[in-house]
């Protein structure tokens, strides 16, 4: 967020809205309206006095309406841009021109009630919708009681409530009478998969949010009592379910299945009744019940397709295709997010790389035409040789640290030691005001050494960096501790004993910070082909994408034609032949000039580093070397073989996909069977594979309603865990339901079982109900498979890089960088990263080219700091380092005779294996040498640094 | 902006300032585009911004 707010090519116009959008792909002319603030952002030190002297309280809509604020106000304290707004509707001044106490205290001067509303005309070459989402109308949430009973709140408030920062500043109380809470009950598909509200699809994510949101409040407070209300449980992402299990495992969530149709109210608690699948009736009593909140279309969203000229679906969310899944009905026109459908963060995030390069693809000509690149001023080589001078900001992070640990003491501690010429404590360092705060404060003491102590590195010190190198500092000079997850987390319940082990790791960093030493930056050229691994769906989808945005790509792929697992597949979900798709896709790969397509070929080694890498191509047994920038794997998965069910010793059980297949050969087919069963999570879940599969539950529908299509009076049973149809395809299993196909839930520990009598079978499942098993005759057994992970082990080797547990490939982030390797410069898309269906492959490998496409387009790669270093002299040539490296960053060669290691800068990732395992310590690593990590350990034994 | 050569425009608006919304505009920045944000409301963030933590690393939302 900070980051788009110092970005140069960034312009942020909050407070407004577009009102008309004219012309062609490439050339709009967007008319944008934008209210003023009445606080100049460039002057306004978010200091807070403002709201302090103002008279009037309004709702505080950030906190979901659960605290006041003032009219002057900022959402939150870390908000970009980093200015308080006055919100017009009851302020004094702007409606009785009266009071003005606002302007006549803030001291710097920043309030301005002469702004007026702007209008923007912004030319430009494409538009991306990314409105997100709405929320559940009250009258949905009235029926569960809610705005009758104060202790019946939605899952917003109560992810406030649990935030530290949020109204009750974490603690978990009964809004009734703020005493504490003891049972908590969840209750899913609020104002989703509800045709009394119009929502028919599901939410996709309230279930894992639930999950999340309940184990929060068992970290608060581990005596609490929480009971889940699922229908189907719908944990589909990649390791959701895992997550799932270890939550409810280790703080023991109760999960009952029912839908509670009402909440009442009896002696000031909250009493549920419902009814369990096995025909059960019972209730309980709650202190606070939470309505997981479904994902509603935008409340603008009719607004926006009618400026923005878009169609909708009928839910009132962006109409994509299948195979289009991020393109808008008008040309140039790109959806992101929630809008184009409810999704989780990681879906969103793909997304929103994925228009990035839809855009981007359109405008490649235009490249670098209105974008400015940024400098930073000269270090100032002076200040950083002169001795130590070192300065000291501790963190509040509001009260996530200041409320167990003492701050102004660590600050003043701070103050004491040695070197230390300024120490001083922040509200919220991350601010955008705050940093500004600390780059004054470094000029003005003529700082050269920076202790932060605040929160995590590894989110936080880029910033922290970039301030440094915003005046002329080297980035290296910094320091952070970890005085949040280290002190006021863990040791919540110990403040005394937790602000001595801050005032520790301070005087350890301290001690480390005299030593630091300034280190180069550098950077390498970057070749500019890109090599993606796989010609399924998704490499054609990224290499078109890479090809179109400009770049040569080198389409790799193993077998004697491009498809892959989609030259199977023979309906796509919305009913789209996948042969055409498929065929499209080919001859586009095919005849694009940029796109060199190598068949029956395999990679078997890689070296180098981001810009410059060089792989070995085996091609009909003759090796070919490929010089590439970057690396995209799209290697695919592939359907799952299982052992059970008689598939494989008897030809009437089959797989959904071998159905489509001799579905797609004629109706005869259908001939003489009266009778299928499907079997889901066949595979998946447990039994071969512990993940889950995530479209098998539409896809056995899709094949069901096909089924129906061509013979009514056909009877399906489909025995399943969880019917998983999330998002829209909610909308096919409804459809399924009508047209007479029965579901029947059977539990993990009783399997239904294929029995072969006399040449015919029978599928036995236990029905909860009946509370007995039954036997159905099958004319057909079809199995929901599953996606079993492609042979990746090879590749992974290659390229040195980590699988899951499930042997698909591990991105670098689940959530914020979800189709990115932890290696720089190599990117994930499709069936290689885990099960999806087709729509999402596509979504995914257009982001995965975005990302590839980055390095391309700039032409050159920073490379971090942060590496090891060997010297030479005292490097005995013994090659521990070379075969420890996990990323292929240190290499052995020749010098007179004598081996010599050496560093790969631009692939070290600065783990420091190398520098600990080398017996004559003749690697060191930059900003980690060993003197200062002896100083730190000194400094942790006793109060002198030495 | 130079006019002639090509007509096209090599500036992006987006629409939404949540996540999906910022993860586009720093993509194409990166990508060599220069970028409108255009949020209704008073700061950017979305919905992301309010979460307390992150599922499943716990990481801190902002």
């Amino acid at each position: 967020m900070v980051e788009a707010g110092r970005s140069p090519n960034i312009e942020i116009l909050t407070s407004a809205r577009l009102e008309a959008l004219e012309g062609k792909p490439g050339r709009f002319t967007a008319s944008v309206h934008q209210e003023p603030r009445f606080i100049d952002d460039d002057k306004c030190t978010a200091c807070g006095t403002c709201t302090m002297y103002c008279p009037m309280p309004i709702v505080d809509l950030f906190n979901e309406r659960l605290n006041i604020t003032r009219v002057p106000h900022i959402d939150y304290a870390q908000a970009v841009p980093t200015s308080y707004y006055i919100d017009p509707r009851a302020c004094l001044r702007i409606n009785y021109e009266t009071c003005n106490l606002c302007a006549q205290t803030c001291t710097a001067q920043a309030i301005d009630f002469s702004q007026k509303p702007r209008e923007l005309s912004l030319d430009i070459g494409a538009v991306i919708l990314a409105p997100g989402f709405g929320r559940t109308d009250l009258s949905v949430l009235a029926k569960y009681g809610y705005g009758r009973f104060l202790n019946v709140v939605t899952s917003m408030e109560f992810e406030r409530l649990t935030c530290a920062s949020g109204p009750t500043e974490g603690r978990l109380v009964r809004l009734s009478d703020r005493k504490p809470l003891k049972k908590i009950a969840f209750l899913q598909c609020v104002g989703s998969r509800d045709e009394t509200c119009g929502n028919g699809y599901c939410s996709s994510v309230c279930c894992m949010y639930a999950i999340k949101e309940a184990s929060v409040a068992k970290e608060h407070d581990p005596d609490l009592e929480i009971a889940l209300f699922f229908m189907d449980v719908r944990t589909q992402g990649k390791g959701f379910d895992a997550a799932r299990e270890r939550a409810e495992e280790k703080y023991g969530l109760r999960v009952i299945r029912a839908r509670i149709p009402r909440v009442d109210q009896v002696d000031g608690r909250l009493a549920l009744t419902w009814t369990t699948d096995d025909g059960k009736s019972c209730s309980e009593l709650f202190d606070m019940v939470v309505l997981s909140e479904g994902l509603n279309a935008p409340k603008d969203a009719e607004a926006i397709a009618e400026i923005a000229g878009i169609e909708l679906n009928h839910y009132g969310f962006c109409r994509t295709l299948v195979d289009s899944p991020l393109a808008a009905s008008r040309k140039g026109v790109y959806v992101a997010g929630a809008f184009q459908g409810p999704k989780d963060i990681p879906e969103s995030v793909t997304q929103a790389s994925g228009v990035a390069a839809m855009a981007s693809e359109l405008l490649s000509e235009v490249r670098n035409t209105q974008t400015v690149s940024l400098s930073y001023p000269e270090e100032d080589k002076a200040i950083e040789s002169e001795g130590p001078r070192i300065g000291v900001f501790v963190c509040h992070c509001g009260s996530n640290i200041a409320g167990v640990v003492d701050v102004d003491a660590v600050r003043d501690y701070a103050g004491t030691l040695p070197d230390v010429v300024f120490s001083r404590d922040t509200l919220y360092s991350c601010s955008q005001d705050a940093l500004k705060g600390i780059a004054t404060k470094i000029k003005g003491n003529r700082l050269n050494r920076v202790v932060i102590a605040a929160c995590s590195p590894r989110t936080h010190e880029p910033l922290f960096q970039e301030t440094l190198r915003s005046i002329g500092l080297n980035a290296a000079l910094i320091e952070m501790v970890n005085i949040r997850d280290q002190c006021s987390w863990v040791h919540s319940q110990e403040p005394e004993a937790a602000t001595e082990k801050a005032k520790d790791l301070v005087r350890m960093a301290v001690a480390k910070a005299r030593l630091l030493e300034p280190l180069e930056k550098t950077t390498v050229d970057v070749s500019p082909t890109a090599l993606v691994i796989g010609g399924g769906a998704a490499g054609m989808t990224a290499a078109l994408c890479i090809a179109e945005q400009g770049f040569e790509c080198v389409l790799v792929e193993r077998s004697d034609q491009l498809g892959g697992n989609l030259r199977r597949l023979v309906w796509t979900m919305d009913g789209q032949e996948a042969s055409k798709v498929l065929d499209d896709l080919i001859k586009r790969v095919d005849g694009h000039p940029m796109v060199r397509v190598m068949l029956e070929a395999q990679v078997k080694d890689v070296s180098g580093y981001v810009g410059n890498f060089t792989s070995s191509i085996v091609k009909g047994g003759q090796p070919v070397a490929v010089d590439h920038g970057v690396i995209v794997i799209a290697t695919g998965g592939r359907e799952n073989r299982p052992k059970s069910y008689k598939y494989g010793r008897n030809k009437r059980v089959l797989t959904q996909l071998e159905l489509e297949e001799s579905l797609a050969k004629g109706k005869g087919f259908l001939k003489n069977i009266k009778n299928i069963v499907m079997i889901q999570c066949v595979g998946s879940r447990g039994e071969d594979m512990s993940h889950c599969s995530r479209l098998c539950c539409a896809q056995a529908i899709k094949n069901a309603l096909k089924l129906k299509g061509i013979k009514p009076n056909i009877r399906i049973y489909c025995l399943y865990r969880d019917m998983r149809t999330y998002g829209f395809s909610e909308d096919l299993f409804k459809e399924a339901r009508k047209k007479g196909v029965i579901f029947i839930r059977y539990e993990p520990d009783r399997r239904p079982e294929v029995i072969e009598r006399d040449g015919r079978i029978k599928v036995r499942v236990f029905d909860r109900l009946l509370e007995d098993e039954i036997d159905i005759f099958a004319c057909l057994v079809v199995l929901s498979v599953g996606i079993a992970p492609g042979d990746n082990d090879a590749l992974a080797r290659v390229l040195k890089t980590p699988l899951t547990p499930e042997g698909f490939f591990l991105e670098a982030h689940v959530k914020l960088r979800p189709v990115e390797l932890a290696s720089e410069g190599i990117y994930l898309c499709g069936l290689a990263h885990g099960p999806k269906p087709l729509d999402e492959s596509i979504a995914q490998a257009k982001a995965a080219a975005a990302k590839a496409a980055i390095p391309l387009a700039k032409g050159q790669a920073e490379v971090a700091s942060t590496v090891s270093r060997v010297d030479k002299a005292a490097c005995i040539g013994c090659g521990v380092c070379e075969s420890l490296c996990p990323f292929n960053a240190i290499r052995l060669f020749r010098v007179n005779k004598r081996r010599k290691a050496e560093t790969i800068t631009a692939s070290c990732k600065g783990c420091g294996i190398c520098a600990s395992h080398c017996p004559t310590l003749a690697i060191s690593m930059g900003g980690f040498t060993d003197e200062a990590i002896m100083a730190q350990i000194h400094a942790f034994a006793g109060e002198k640094c030495v | 902006m130079p006019e002639g050569k090509s007509k096209k425009s090599g500036a992006v608006m987006v629409l939404g300032g949540g996540i999906a919304g910022i993860q586009t505009t720093l993509d194409l920045a990166d990508l060599g585009y220069y970028v409108y944000l255009v949020e209704k409301k008073a700061s950017i963030g979305g919905v992301m911004a309010r979460l307390d933590k992150t599922f499943p690393t716990n990481d801190c939302s902002l």
